[in-house]
């Protein structure tokens, strides 16, 4: 048996991935913050309430309440980082050509449901796969557009009168603020399952995302195994 | 071992020698990946904790009331009078309007024996003060409209409101400016308008662009009626460009100065501008 290094993911990408990370915490947790000082945003069927944003034990437990300045000064200052890195990152990938593994194609999503088939165990074969599978590449591909989301619909509550326009593009004030805070709520089921799937892929995988490179080991058959998150 | 690896890769001959090689290398590439890795992350926790150091102005931290004051000369450079708050038709006004917050306004209070005054400090000519009186307020234009109202804390209320153009006050009164006169120049005005209830219980301080804005009133009416005591009776401010906080109710003195205003919440830990 051979084990090879295979370089998987450039520093600049492992970078803007690893500073996105704290960034994009701190702009959820000021958010909370920011949203205790009112927060009428229910899920619910009719008089039937599925899922209420928050309940209080929550933001009590997480010491959330009474802080909106606190957390108005949070998410003003470091908005500009996450835009920033946030850019760079999809310069990055425009200009190195790494958006050709991101971009998810016609098949992705065809594929990307045998992913999930195969990930929940009912599917036996493996998905294809090149750096990313199919449904990776959705995911990734639109968890980027959600932080374009994101900007922009901060910009339409942030400024909607000097950005009248891009406000009334996202229905008015208070549906843009909706659209905010589902777009938040979209990064916290993103980041369940993206931490699931790391655990299930492994250390080798994880290991990729910080050291850069992947070890792919052929067996006497010479094909290779590779499970990715 | 220090043997670079492709000279191992050139000796297949070798397979024991180049998979250990291989190995170490991957222990020594994983190891020093680590280490930078763990390093690197110290530096949010190092960011926190100077965060959490810093001397304070004002409840926020010295940094982030530098970022904040760049906010607003950036936000400064896109305000334009000409960037209207949207109107809505007058059917979507609020019938039951909100209200939010009494400071400033405890005590006892009669609207009938209510005057405003009106100052600004400088030398000569434009060194004023005087009062005025509700018939005075009532003698500008009355212009009415529909905005949406915004709260700081997040929610807003679409709201029919009726008064006097706060631009028309000035330029009728002759205020506002150095000189005394009608602005011939951007420079002329006062950089700054200050407003406080009348027991100095609520204070805000205004840029005067926002001051200047067209759809900034010296309200007197809502919903087609007078103001209520509760929302600011005799005369209140409606400046729909800023956050609630600073649509000042129960208007006991304006003045205008040079020296940024004391302003309520911003002693409180809130941006200053909160410009919309």
């Amino acid at each position: 048996m051979k084990r090879i290094i295979e370089n998987k993911h450039p520093l600049a990408i492992r970078w803007f991935h690893w500073v996105n990370f704290p960034l994009l915490g701190i702009m959820i947790w000021s958010g909370l913050l920011i949203y205790w000082a009112w927060h009428p945003y229910k899920i619910q069927v009719g008089d039937w309430v599925l899922v209420n944003f928050f309940p209080d034990w929550l933001f009590i437990a997480l010491k959330l309440r009474r802080r909106l300045a606190e957390g108005m000064a949070w998410h003003f200052v470091f908005m500009w980082l996450f835009m920033i890195n946030g850019l760079f990152y999809v310069g990055y990938t425009w200009v190195s050509g790494e958006w050709r593994y991101l971009m998810p194609d016609r098949h992705s999503f065809r594929e990307a449901w045998e992913v999930v088939l195969h990930d929940l165990g009912i599917r036996k074969l493996p998905p294809l796969q090149t750096k990313y599978n199919a449904a990776q590449k959705i995911a990734y591909s639109g968890v980027i557009l959600m932080g374009l989301g994101s900007l922009l619909t901060g910009l339409a509550i942030y400024k909607p009168i000097q950005f009248a326009w891009v406000t009334w593009l996202f229905g008015g004030y208070t549906s843009a603020r909706v659209i905010h805070f589902a777009l938040t709520m979209g990064y916290l089921l993103f980041f369940v399952v993206h931490i699931l799937q790391v655990i299930r892929a492994g250390w080798n995988n994880f290991r990729s995302m910080v050291a850069g490179f992947d070890v792919i080991d052929y067996g006497n058959a010479g094909k290779s195994e590779r499970t990715d998150a | 071992m220090e043997t670079p690896e492709n000279q191992n890769e050139q000796t297949p001959d070798l397979p024991p020698r180049e998979e250990l090689t291989t190995v170490q290398q991957i222990r020594r590439r994983t190891i020093k990946a680590f280490a930078l890795f763990g390093a690197a992350s110290l530096v949010p926790f190092g960011v926190w904790k100077w965060i959490q150091r810093e001397p304070k102005v004002n409840g926020l931290p010295k940094t982030f009331r530098a970022v904040l004051g760049g906010n607003e000369a950036i936000a400064s450079l896109f305000l334009s009078h000409s960037h209207l708050a949207p109107t809505f038709p007058l059917d979507e006004a609020a019938k039951k309007v909100r209200v939010n917050g009494s400071d400033g306004m405890k005590g006892d209070f009669d609207p009938a024996t209510w005057s405003l005054k009106i100052e600004q400090t400088a030398t000569g000519e434009a060194n004023r003060s005087f009062t005025l009186l509700m018939e005075d307020i009532r003698s500008l234009p009355k212009v009415e409209q529909v905005i949406e109202f915004k709260c700081v804390e997040g929610w807003s209320q679409i709201q029919h409101w009726g008064g006097a153009r706060f631009v028309d006050f000035v330029e009728k009164y002759g205020v506002g400016t150095r000189s005394g006169h009608p602005a011939q120049s951007a420079e002329d005005w006062y950089q700054y308008v200050g407003l406080e209830t009348p027991n100095g219980g609520y204070y805000v301080g205004l840029d005067i662009e926002s001051a200047l804005h067209p759809q900034t009133l010296l309200a007197y009416e809502m919903n087609g009626q007078p103001l209520t005591g509760p929302h600011g009776a005799p005369l209140r401010l409606l400046i729909p460009v800023k956050y609630g906080v600073k649509n000042l109710k129960r208007i006991g003195r304006i003045f205008f100065t040079d020296q940024r205003p004391r302003d309520f919440w911003h002693e409180r830990g809130y941006d200053y501008f909160v410009g919309l």
